[in-house]
């Protein structure tokens, strides 16, 4: 906990304020207060409904938000503004159902943004690539269509090309949860490694085993709130909300899986 | 049994089958009483064999005019497509006028547009505008067979999941370079079947030049036809057209399940 109390002197990468977001009617993020450290690994918990994936697009600039601000390295940022695409490539996003471009090889799936996006050169993107899908175990794998990938393998494809924008912050929404249980170890795995390397960190998640262990703090959503933030420890053994407290003794007693 | 042996007796039993309607359909057309005067009219062999060379080097007009309308079609029909695709509104006159240029050229009938183009707009005698019926049959050919394209590309890049395109736009690709690089290689192999598909209409549909007065392969066989009270040269020019056609039909079968083989079968 050492390590989590210094980062906290850092001035926020990441910083959302007030953030409120509607579809039609609904209300589905309510005044979300949250910001993100230099090399801080938040993790986001609560069933499904509770606002997490909006939250990470909304952070992402994939949605436009209706009340509030987000600031990204002192920076405000907004989706509809017009450097939006160069915003967004400072911000990795991994979806839950992977999304990788099945027309290309999971190389040029990496590749392809550090080209295009950030305008390096084809052999300057390939090096890169190569150097992050070895980063994941996936060196083997680079002239591999997704198609022929087990989805562990898919999934770690698609943290690669999060990553190959060097973003400032990486998103994740629900990364494992398409995914069969077996394969879920690998993927948790290559997190814990990337957040060991300093890399700073903003997931959506069920797996509250690996969510206690990789995260320096957790934010409990409920209908688009955060009900309660603090320490894995704090959270998980003396949350002080009563919803928070309902919400783990469900999870303690049906499993993750049937929250979904 | 084995895999092999079933397929092998699949292969015998669809050959037999085969056979037996054919023979059928050979008996019962043959024992037609007038099928002696029919055959003499439509299935001549000697004329067949005097026409052939006419016909074929006619038929050079026919292969102009469609190489050229489809080298113009594919980039057309994308633009138009595009057009139709925009959802900015400040843009949005360009949407209409794609969608109301679709509804046009594929609602009129193809004869009427080659009339009118072919006929009224060089009687205009506009100056500095052409009046080779070529080139007035290429234009109308490539203005209704870009409608039909466009839609065959939309269709196409409609059906890339838009998870695909939000995938891209995460990465901080501007929206045209995810059209550019993610969305459309996608959409482009899917939709190469129904595009050739279109093509073998416009290589049929290039007969229809033949009003104009263009001496194509239909038009000389029409010609030979009247000088010998003869059907068969029409008979040629089928023929020619399906030599042209059927091997396409098949290159695009083909084209296609490489292609599916490639992505779902793994390294390249």
């Amino acid at each position: 906990m050492a390590r989590a109390a210094a980062k906290r002197v850092a001035a926020p990468v990441l910083e959302l304020r007030g953030v409120s977001k509607r579809y039609g009617r609904a209300l589905v993020l309510n005044k979300i207060d949250l910001s993100l450290a230099e090399h801080e690994v938040v993790c986001l918990i609560g069933a499904s409904g509770s606002g997490k994936s909006t939250l990470l697009r909304c952070a992402d600039l994939l949605e436009p938000i209706d009340a509030g601000s987000i600031t990204l390295s002192g920076r405000a940022v907004h989706a509809d503004d017009r450097d939006a695409d160069t915003t967004r490539r400072q911000l990795g996003i991994v979806f839950q159902g992977f999304s990788l471009f099945p027309h290309l090889t999971a190389l040029e799936n990496v590749a392809l943004a550090p080209r295009v996006a950030l305008g390096l050169t084809a052999a300057a993107a390939e090096k890169r690539a190569r150097a992050l899908l070895k980063q994941l175990g996936l060196a083997a794998k680079a002239n591999a269509y997704p198609d022929s990938l087990s989805g562990g393998q898919q999934q770690r494809v698609a943290i690669a090309r999060a990553l190959a924008t060097e973003p400032k912050v990486l998103l994740l929404d629900e990364i494992t949860s398409a995914l069969d249980p077996v394969l879920v170890a690998d993927v948790l795995e290559a997190l814990r490694a990337l957040a060991k390397s300093g890399a700073t960190m903003l997931i959506a998640t069920h797996e509250m085993a690996f969510a206690a262990d990789v995260a320096d703090r957790i934010c409990y959503l409920e209908g688009g709130e955060i009900i309660e933030q603090g320490s894995p420890e704090k959270i998980f053994k003396t949350p002080r909300d009563p919803r928070t407290r309902a919400f783990l003794k469900r999870v303690r007693s049906v499993g993750a899986s049937a929250l979904r | 049994m084995t895999a092999a042996r079933s397929a092998r007796k699949g292969t015998l039993v669809a050959v037999i089958s085969t056979l037996v309607v054919a023979t059928l359909l050979a008996i019962s057309i043959g024992s037609s009483p007038s099928w002696p005067l029919v055959q003499k009219a439509f299935f001549d062999g000697t004329y067949f064999s005097t026409s052939l060379p006419d016909v074929i080097g006619a038929f050079a007009i026919n292969i102009q005019l469609f190489v050229l309308a489809e080298i113009l079609i594919l980039p057309i029909g994308l633009l138009i497509a595009l057009a139709r695709s925009i959802t900015s509104p400040a843009l949005a006159p360009l949407r209409i006028f794609a969608t109301i240029y679709t509804d046009f050229f594929r609602g009129v009938p193809s004869i009427l547009l080659i009339y009118v183009l072919g006929f009224g707009v060089p009687a205009l005698r506009l100056p500095g505008v052409p009046s080779e019926p070529f080139f007035w049959a290429l234009v109308t050919l490539v203005l209704i067979y870009s409608a039909y394209v466009s839609e065959v590309y939309r269709a196409g890049i409609e059906s890339i999941h838009p998870s695909q395109e939000r995938a891209a736009r995460a990465l901080g690709l501007t929206r045209f370079q995810a059209l550019r690089f993610v969305v459309l290689p996608q959409a482009l192999r899917r939709v190469v079947p129904p595009l050739l598909n279109d093509f073998i209409g416009l290589q049929k549909d290039t007969a229809l030049v033949s009003i104009l007065g263009v001496v194509e392969a239909f038009k000389q066989a029409q010609i030979l036809k009247s000088a010998n009270f003869n059907f068969t040269p029409l008979m040629v020019t089928a023929v020619i057209f399906l030599v042209i056609t059927i091997p396409m039909t098949r290159l695009v079968d083909r084209l296609a399940a490489k292609d599916r083989a490639a992505q779902q079968g793994g390294t390249r």
